[in-house]
């Protein structure tokens, strides 16, 4: 899933607070009592993460609807 | 009307009984639904030949197809597309509009224009009973085709010396010798023996039959052949049992001619007869019951319905040769005018029933699918969380299924199985605990009384919509009517009871009732349909009226009154309040506004996409639902449900609200207006308690509308699309107060812009965002309901 965002756009943004680029990790996400690893752009120190607006309106909403039919 | 049992849970069953109930009711349901039931054609064709289907296909050139249905349904088709007596021209419905559709030269052509390979019969392997089929006529030897098919040795006796008995007896110009002998060929092809100069009681006797074969069938037309006994009626005619054509001696059975006798001779009766017969020696030798499963043989009368509203009368088409039958183009305009008859009367006036592809049949089996899955996708949740519940299938259905109510059954079986699709409703169960909670929710007696005669309930959308007209009627109320008219502001619960969620819905009504019991029990004056049919059908001790029926009876305000002529929309929840209707087309013709009507209006209104909460479950079909209403008029619309009217004008459609046209805001300004967003309803609601407080009681109420201390500006643009995604102000004034608070948020190096996100509730919300002068402009909003286990370090 280390796809989902695309590199140019998570390079725009920095974390406010630690001044730094994000950089791409595994972070879990959960959803109806289901867990998966997803890399996103997350700040090295503090952990802030970046989820673009198509990602959170496309693929994660279609996730959302599969597992709240399951 | 109370809710029917869809698949309920019988705790207390074991789970055997449990489904076998729940199948019953299913199968009750799907009964309802005709869609599926025969046209006429083909119930009343004595061996349902598919003539619809014929008629589709050869409509289209495809003779094929055509030839290929025919032959499926009858032995011998060259001699029944010229001899036919067609039952089925006597029940066609197209002779209401016009004369039946000419299906015997529909048959002819299409073995004209596609013969096809002719009949290539599959047989089963052959068994070693034997039985005698007595007479060679269109009967005989349909029972002889089917059983021979069947691998039973098959031995015909025929008096004369050819195959075909009565058929023989048609004109050649009717009926050409060589295609006699086609249709016959196939009998050499089963192997079947003929033994000609064969008479019955003559050249040998029926007990020697008897003595020879296990199964004998009579269809010799001919009383002489019928075994010796009292089975005869007055008329002559052999008597058999109606189902299983047996007669009085077991595994003797007769059909044709025989037992009907030769007044009205029906050549595909005797095919019928034939055929049926067969069936029975069939079981017969296989030692099984003769008359399990043998519905709908033979002719039966179908429950279709088909409207035939509105279809323009076509006669029949003359074929240019009459004694070459139809040309390939003729056979395609005549198969053209079959009405290919169905019901889908509800689908026809529903945009959600359409939107699935099916009809209540096959929805009602997604449904009990859906809610019998142990494990596994449950495909129909978007059906069942998409229907308004409005209840137009039922006013249209022939046999009155209310989907509307399996849907809503269907929904709270799905809430108690913990499988209801969280995201569906959420918001609107939100919106209603906002409503009746203390920051809107308001109950008091007229200012300067302790009585209440009556209690204006204007409900959630009003006061959302327009605080302005709530806070006018109300005075208006108080000035008109003697007795105190007390105020009370909350929501009736629709949104819970629309959701399924029976234990949340529970508990609205009840603490409406508790409060209007400590009022003094006071006459209720609904404004909205919905709070009005909930409460009527939840509290039926609760004397209510609606607001409308009071005003029909006040004199306006002289400033009242429209322009033009409206088009007047009923809410689906008035459906079966005609008292409420009319008392509205009684205020517009008292201010003397001239009034139009929809094509559906009244008992058969349709919902504006926000009933059932459609329009948070699947709001694509809710604009589809809003776009066919307003597109049926081009005039301007009035509604008396605020939601109507603000579902109306989010698609651009000007409409009015009553209480704009009573108060004089009649004005195409006002009509085209487009109604406050989901943030600014949730304020007007807690604004007009605030302002009704100070004003009428002198009180002061602070407000608590979001956290005050984030001011957002946000663009129209960015608000419709807030608005479609269903995030608040105050969601975003939470996570911009969060992120400024703590720090954790994004910078664009482009723009310089901030991003955050925070979990209210169950939804995570992003906002981009910039400072402003006053506090923060809002560039863009997002959500999801994912939760991110992001472990933030300070």
């Amino acid at each position: 899933m280390s796809n989902y965002v695309k590199e140019d756009e998570a390079a725009e943004w920095l974390c406010a607070k630690c001044d730094i680029p994000l950089e791409s990790k595994n972070v879990e996400v959960e959803y109806m009592g289901s867990k998966y690893p997803v890399a996103l752009p997350r700040c090295p120190k503090c952990g802030v993460v970046f989820i673009p607006e198509e990602l959170a309106v496309g693929k994660m909403a279609e996730i959302e609807r599969l597992l709240e039919d399951k | 009307m109370g809710l029917p049992r869809i698949f309920p849970f019988f705790e207390q069953c074991s789970i055997g009984i449990r489904k076998s109930m729940e199948k019953k009711e299913l199968l009750e349901l799907e009964y309802q639904c005709i869609q599926e039931c025969a046209p006429w054609c083909v119930s009343e064709c004595p061996v349902h030949v598919d003539v619809r289907g014929m008629c589709a296909a050869m409509r289209t050139g495809d003779f094929a197809s055509g030839t290929k249905i025919f032959r499926r349904f009858v032995p011998f088709p060259g001699i029944i597309s010229r001899i036919c007596d067609q039952p089925c021209r006597g029940i066609c419905k197209r002779r209401e509009a016009g004369s039946a559709i000419a299906i015997r030269s529909l048959e002819r052509a299409a073995l004209t224009w596609a013969p096809g390979p002719g009949q290539k019969p599959a047989v089963l392997p052959r068994k070693d009973k034997r039985a005698a089929v007595i007479g060679a006529g269109l009967s005989g030897l349909t029972a002889a085709f089917d059983l021979a098919k069947k691998g039973w040795q098959l031995v015909v006796f025929e008096a004369a010396n050819k195959l075909g008995g009565s058929v023989w007896n048609y004109p050649e110009h009717e009926l050409p010798r060589e295609i006699i002998d086609r249709d016959f060929e196939v009998l050499h092809q089963l192997d079947v023996e003929f033994r000609f100069l064969k008479t019955a009681g003559l050249d040998f006797s029926i007990d020697d039959v008897l003595n020879d074969f296990d199964a004998v069938y009579l269809g010799s037309g001919n009383p002489s052949s019928a075994p010796p006994g009292p089975a005869l009626t007055p008329e002559g005619v052999l008597t058999v049992d109606p189902v299983t054509f047996e007669t009085e001696q077991a595994g003797v059975f007769a059909g044709g001619g025989l037992i009907r006798g030769e007044q009205n001779p029906s050549p595909i009766r005797s095919i019928s007869d034939g055929r049926r017969a067969a069936i029975s020696i069939d079981r017969f030798l296989q030692r099984v019951s003769l008359s399990a499963s043998r519905d709908n043989e033979g002719r039966y009368d179908t429950r279709l319905y088909t409207n035939i509203e509105g279809i323009e009368p076509r006669a029949e088409v003359v074929p240019a040769d009459p004694s070459l039958g139809y040309s390939a183009e003729e056979a395609a305009e005549e198969a053209g005018r079959c009405l290919q008859c169905e019901c889908m009367e509800c689908v026809k006036v529903c945009e959600y029933l359409a939107a699935f592809k099916g009809y209540p049949k096959s929805y009602l089996r997604q449904v009990y699918n859906n809610l019998s899955i142990v494990a596994g996708q449950r495909h129909a949740n978007k059906l069942i969380n998409s229907c308004s519940i409005c209840g137009l299938c039922q006013e249209v259905c022939p046999e009155n299924l209310h989907m509307g109510m399996v849907i809503k059954a269907a929904r709270q079986t799905m809430v108690k199985q913990g499988k209801m699709p969280p995201s569906a409703h959420e918001f609107a169960l939100l919106d209603m605990d906002y409503s009746n909670s203390e920051r809107c929710a308001l109950t008091r007696h007229q200012p300067g009384t302790e009585i209440s005669t009556f209690l204006f309930f204007p409900g959630c959308q009003l006061t959302a919509s327009s605080p302005k007209n709530t806070a006018r009627t109300y005075s208006l109320l108080m000035e008109r009517l003697t007795g105190g008219v007390g105020l009370m502001l909350r929501c009736c619960g629709a949104p819970a009871d629309w959701a399924g969620r029976q234990e949340a819905f529970a508990g609205v009504p009840a603490d409406f009732e508790a409060q209007w019991q400590a009022m003094g029990r006071p006459e209720v004056i609904t404004a909205c349909s919905t709070c009005h049919s909930v409460f009527k059908a939840n509290l039926p001790h609760v004397p209510i009226q609606s607001l409308w029926e009071v005003l029909a009876g006040l004199d306006l305000p002289p400033t009242s009154g429209t322009a033009v002529p409206v088009v007047v929309h009923d809410p689906c929840t008035s459906r079966h309040e005609a008292g409420i209707q009319s008392s509205v087309r009684t205020i517009l013709a008292n201010m003397g506004c001239e009034i139009h009507e929809l094509p559906l209006s009244r008992e058969r209104t349709e919902c504006c996409g926000y009933g059932g909460l459609m329009s948070f479950a699947n709001k694509e079909l809710a604009d589809k639902v809003v776009e066919r209403r307003i597109s049926e008029s081009p005039d301007l619309y009035l509604a008396y449900c605020a939601i109507c009217r603000y579902q109306f004008r989010s698609m651009g459609k000007p409409t009015w609200h009553l209480l704009d046209v009573i108060f004089g805001d009649g004005d195409l300004e006002t009509a085209a207006q487009k109604g406050p967003d989901y943030s600014q309803r949730r304020r007007n609601r807690e604004h007009l308690k605030a302002s009704l407080l100070k004003e009428l009681w002198h009180e002061e109420m602070t407000l608590q509308q979001g956290d005050e201390s984030v001011k957002l500006s946000v663009p129209d643009d960015v608000r419709d699309v807030m608005q479609d995604r269903l995030i608040l102000i105050e969601d975003l004034q939470k996570v911009i107060g969060w992120a400024e608070e703590t720090g954790f948020k994004l910078v664009s190096s482009r723009s310089g812009r901030f991003l955050a996100h925070h979990t209210v509730a169950n939804v995570t919300y992003w906002v981009e965002y910039y400072p402003s002068d006053e506090g923060f402009t809002v560039h863009n909003a997002y959500s999801h309901r994912m939760k991110i286990r992001e472990e933030l370090k300070q």
